[in-house]
């Protein structure tokens, strides 16, 4: 479906609401399966996927509606009491509901339908429908044959054999419709113009004349209009006196048998027909007029029950613009501070007083604006449930997923990022973490094998768990496996968090047989890289019998980083604090030479390779004397260590990121840059590019030297 | 005067001194004349990048425009200033030895580079003018930033 331009923004508009009814109906349906049985958690679901079905309607995209519907037909069963939850149906509704998630994306993508995995689906929906054996699974299955040429447009007439259908137009106008200037003629004309209309009008509310009020609206009228054009077109006759009258749009029942179910798909039949009993009242039109618009009030209105929050939502570019003016901002007073402070004020005047509160200010200022960029991890998580779902089934094995601190914000970005690598360790986690069904029998705990994810703020970090409650690593079989590929020399001995880092090194893999859910040699080595690239860490605790748990630290956000100033050769630099692991001073003594031009210190009894900062970065062409200089032990993403020799640590603190224009030049080994205090721009170090260039470079001039000799 | 400006397509120029040569850009694209302070350098970047400043908080990349376009370097002084412009969405700054003046041309004096100067930089001179037997060259901005991207790549 190409939507015209602008059309565009509504559409997106509508898939992100639906983004916001799929958190909705993920919510309820973990509220049931918890046991929430009460009718309002049904209804919450419910009417999720009825907004999703009645928006998606709006925008004609048939397969959505239609697998919503399938969808909503067996809540309703559920609601209405006719089906009782059970732990089957709870897994197929999880799976509808995952679906649903997919199909959303896929129309939003203007990606290929999962048509197979749909008609599975529906497939399993219907068997709950037919058991409940009412008309509605009966006219569904008739209507089968036509969903092809269904998807192909809207256009009903092309598949129309016998004469455009009849719908049946009720319209009972308010006196406020009276009363705001509008009149029922026009209406009555312009529906006239849509096709062939019969126009009948009921006037058996009139009283007789001594009681009729003249202000007020006693007329309805019947329209049986014969016409080619959809419901949708019909209603927007009606649009100038929306809420002003009660209109229901009905296809009549005198179309050729196979078209009755149409009604069912093209529109959320089910209320216009409640809504036709009541008397000319305002309230029914609410659920009567099922338009997008409605569609999130109603969404958000259910979810009420955890107090609806106000919310805007503005546009990324100018939260970053903000960001970046606060960072500036942060950098303006640093710079005052530090001019004040030369001009010799005594730090008890006025003028220092004032800046210390101005400095509280602009902290709080700055806090506040990185909270803007904050959300919650919610929904991130509500995907990995989905996760735990598949991977469990895959497997066969029972799971269930706890997940504590959903609420606990954190960057977007971080967000953003975040969720391969936690893909890929709940996979883990089920798959090579909890132990077989038998197994667990055996050990005497529970069939049901339980993965726990939470999140909370710590000290100024995030810090993410993934946890189970499966047989622990196995370090006898860890070590034995590192030795076998060579990852490790055979007669170590390692201490058992040693050997529970070994998961980290590349290619390796526990598991004897490779299943296909994880296990393909990229392992806990990718999220290892992908964490350090956010500025985190993970480690890992295990005990055996009881589980393992992996936790993640990460920084709020990625618009500041904890970095280490150093001075190299003239130059300030900041090198993140998250790689170095140690400092050390250099001492005549425990350095030595391996060959020329390259150096190791020793550090505990190990050897570590020696790098100059300043030489790796064309500052100086040799390090000079070594003695009394300071080496940062960087620790690399292979497990290597190395150290880099800088002059002098200035200071420890958190500095804002500036993206560097790489347009005019790209220095390798500079990550970014940042503004220090005195005005002055420091670059931020990427040390394991200088470690890379370094060796690179090391390697050629050592060959190119072998050459010559 | 603003007339005959407002006829034949006037364009104003701001002038500056290279190595005793005068050059001049289009006004439209300076967006500040500063101050020169102390850059920092770039880790193995070509000799004519002086390094990056702090403008108002944004990084901004500086380069000697002397040093780019292979004329011989002078010392720096208190009058050398660096020019802000942008192109498209690149800011740079331009290291000049003194900025003298903004002059207001129509587009008929000024005329194409002869085509034969084979040890010129190609099109990086757009045109050239005479103004009191001086020969002021107008540099081709958009040129220059390119090249330094395809030079950076």
């Amino acid at each position: 479906m190409t939507a015209p331009d602008p059309m565009a923004e509504i559409r997106a508009s509508f898939f992100i609401e639906c983004e916001e009814l799929l958190e909705a109906m993920q919510d309820g349906l973990q509220q049931l399966d918890d046991g929430a049985d009460d009718p309002e958690t049904i209804n919450v679901v419910f009417r999720a996927v009825h907004s999703i079905k009645g928006g998606a309607g709006a925008f004609g995209l048939e397969q959505m509606v239609r697998f919503a519907h399938r969808f909503e037909t067996v809540l309703d069963g559920v609601r209405a009491g006719t089906l009782a939850v059970s732990a089957d149906l709870m897994k197929l509704f999880f799976k509808a509901g995952d679906h649903l998630s997919d199909i959303v994306r896929a129309s939003r993508d203007d990606e290929e339908f999962p048509d197979g995995e749909s008609e599975a689906i529906v497939a399993e929906l219907d068997q709950y429908i037919s058991s409940d054996a009412d008309d509605a699974a009966e006219e569904e299955i008739d209507f089968q044959p036509m969903g092809l040429s269904l998807d192909l447009d809207l256009g009903l007439p092309d598949i129309e054999p016998s004469g455009p259908p009849t719908w049946c137009i009720t319209f009972t106008p308010d006196a406020e419709m009276y009363e705001s200037g509008n009149e029922v003629f026009p209406i009555l004309r312009a529906l006239a113009e849509l096709g062939d209309a019969e126009v009948r009008c009921d006037t058996s509310k009139v009283p007789v004349l001594s009681e009729l009020a003249p202000e007020s609206a006693y007329l309805s009228w019947t329209i049986d209009l014969q016409t080619t054009v959809d419901e949708a077109e019909i209603r927007s006759v009606f649009e100038f006196v929306d809420g002003l009258c009660t209109v229901s749009v009905e296809r009549a029942e005198e179309p050729a048998a196979e078209f009755e179910p149409m009604p069912d798909f093209d529109l959320p039949a089910p209320e216009p027909m409640e809504d036709l009993p009541p008397p000319p009242a305002p309230e029914p039109e609410a659920t009567a007029k099922p338009e997008p618009d409605a569609a999130p009030k109603r969404g958000a209105g259910s979810s009420s029950a955890n107090a609806a929050k106000a919310v805007v939502r503005v546009d990324l570019d100018r939260i970053e613009r903000l960001v970046n003016l606060v960072g500036e901002l942060v950098i303006n007073q640093a710079m005052l501070a530090q001019s004040l402070e030369s001009a010799g004020l005594s730090p008890h005047s006025d003028a220092m007083n004032g800046l210390e509160e101005f400095q509280r200010l602009t902290r709080d200022i700055q806090d506040s604006v990185m909270m803007i960029r904050a959300q919650p991890v919610k929904p991130l998580f509500q995907r990995m449930s989905r996760i735990v779902r598949e991977s469990s089934a895959a497997v066969g094995k029972e799971v269930r997923l706890e997940t504590d601190g959903e609420t606990t914000e954190v960057d977007k970005t971080v967000i953003e990022r975040l969720a391969d690598p936690l893909t890929h360790m709940i996979r883990n986690a089920v798959d090579h973490g909890l132990e077989s069904t038998e197994d667990r029998t055996a050990a005497g705990k529970s069939t049901e094998g339980i993965v726990k994810l939470s999140a909370a703020h710590r000290s100024g970090r995030v810090v993410i768990e993934v946890s189970d409650d499966g047989g622990g690593i196995n370090r006898p079989k860890v070590h034995q496996i590192a030795i076998d590929k060579g990852l490790v020399p055979a007669d170590t001995a390692l201490t058992d968090s040693e050997i529970d880092n070994l998961l980290f090194l590349p290619g390796f893999s526990t598991a004897s047989t490779v299943s296909d859910l994880s296990g393909r040699g990229v392992g806990m080595d990718v999220v290892k890289t992908a964490i350090q690239s956010l500025g985190g860490r993970i480690t890992i605790t295990s005990e055996p019998g009881v589980g393992t748990t992996f936790s993640i630290s990460l920084p709020l956000t990625l618009a500041v980083l904890d970095g280490m100033v150093v001075n190299v050769a003239g130059e300030t630099l900041v090198v993140p604090l998250n790689v170095v692991s140690e400092t050390l001073t250099i001492h005549e003594d425990t350095t030595d030479e391996i060959e020329p031009g390259a150096q190791v210190v020793r550090v505990r009894g190990g050897f570590v390779h020696l790098f100059d900062l300043g030489g790796a970065l064309g500052y100086r062409s040799g390090p000079g004397d070594l003695a009394g200089s300071v080496a940062l032990l960087i620790a690399q993403e292979d497990g290597n260590r190395v150290a880099l020799i800088v002059d002098e640590i200035q200071d420890q603190r958190q500095v804002v990121i500036k993206g560097l224009d790489d347009t005019f030049c790209r220095s390798p080994g500079i990550a970014a840059a940042t503004i220090l205090g005195d005005g002055q721009i420091a670059l931020i170090v990427d040390p394991s590019d200088i470690i890379a260039n370094a060796s690179k470079h090391g390697a050629a001039s050592s060959s190119s030297m072998r050459m010559e000799a | 005067m603003t007339e005959v400006a407002n006829n034949s397509n006037s364009v104003e120029l701001l002038t500056f001194k290279l190595s005793d040569q005068e050059y001049s850009l289009d006004i439209m694209c300076v967006r500040e004349i500063r101050g020169w302070t102390q850059a920092t350098p770039l880790p193995h970047s070509p000799a004519y990048m002086k390094g990056v400043i702090n403008l108002r908080g944004a990084v901004l990349p500086v380069m000697d425009l002397a040093q780019r376009l292979g004329l011989p370097v002078t010392e720096h002084t208190d009058r050398n200033v660096i020019i802000v412009v942008k192109h498209e969405e690149t800011l740079a700054g331009l290291l000049v030895d003194a900025v003298s003046d903004i002059i207001a041309l129509s587009d008929d004096d000024m005329q194409p580079p002869p085509e034969a100067g084979e040890g010129m930089q190609q099109g990086v001179i757009k045109s050239l003018t005479l103004i009191e037997d001086r020969m002021i060259r107008t540099l081709d901005l958009s040129h220059l930033v390119t090249t330094l991207q395809s030079d950076a790549a």
